[in-house]
């Protein structure tokens, strides 16, 4: 599992250590993959810098997508069993 | 006579401030709550319950209870407050891009490569091999070497 944001290495580093989570921090402060993959939020973040919009993947080993979730309210994030059904569902479970 | 303090009038102007307040300290860090701030609209309803109520006593019987002035000036207050929080919770929270060309189901998603937080370069195509991508992630690939994977990537709005 990998998070990606703006956020430079420093930051999520701090992030991870305050909040205790294990899983990877990628740092995409030229927001590079954001844009790529079409998830910009343009001057939502501060001082109007572009952010990335929520949203969650589940990818199979050769990248194609399984699942994903694109919230249309920045405030209403997808739950991890969602996450494990989907992985579940494409395991044919 | 003496006039009474008007307690609704304060206490419908501080239930509102608790109803705002109370939702970024409490009631966000549960999604029956967070996902729609049902339990704020319950204190907004309260507060707004006293604040009438209290209005009322001060002007229809102002030689009892005081709070023309001062009530008028809570209500208008926690109406302007209260419609901010919802403004902000019901419209602009929703404002999100809707990102009709980012990856759809089944559709292989485009390679990158990002920092890791120590600054080494992790590219998308070597994190779908690692089945347990972790903060030391490479020791990790090295006892998933030929094992099939895949990967959960959750974008996120930063500025922590």
């Amino acid at each position: 599992m990998a998070a990606i944001s703006v956020d430079p290495p420093d930051v999520s580093q701090r992030l991870r250590e305050q909040a205790h989570y294990s899983f990877l921090f990628l740092a995409d402060d030229k927001l590079a993959a954001i844009r790529q993959w079409d998830l910009v939020h343009a001057h939502a973040g501060p001082d109007g810098a572009d952010i990335a919009r929520p949203a969650e993947f589940l990818l199979d080993s050769n990248g194609k997508v399984l699942w994903r979730d694109l919230t249309d309210n920045f405030l209403v994030r997808v739950r991890p069993e969602d996450v494990l059904h989907a992985a579940d569902a494409a395991n044919g479970r | 006579m003496k006039r009474s303090w008007n307690w609704r009038l304060w206490g419908g102007f501080a239930l509102a401030l608790v109803g705002i307040a109370s939702y970024p300290f409490f009631f966000i860090r549960f999604p029956a709550t967070r996902d729609f701030p049902w339990a704020n609209l319950i204190l907004f309803a309260l507060a707004g319950f006293l604040l009438i109520t209290g209005l009322r006593r001060a002007f229809q019987r102002p030689e009892a209870y005081r709070g023309k002035v001062s009530g008028t000036i809570l209500a208008s207050l926690s109406t302007l407050l209260v419609g901010f929080f919802l403004y902000t919770i019901l419209y602009m929270a929703r404002q999100v891009p809707e990102s009709r060309g980012a990856p759809t189901v089944g559709q292989v998603a485009p390679d990158f490569t990002l920092a890791d937080e120590n600054g080494r370069p992790v590219t998308l195509s070597t994190l779908l091999r690692s089945p347990f991508a972790t903060n030391d992630w490479p020791a990790a690939t090295g006892d998933a070497r030929g094992k099939t994977a895949g990967a959960v990537l959750i974008f996120y709005r930063g500025y922590w």
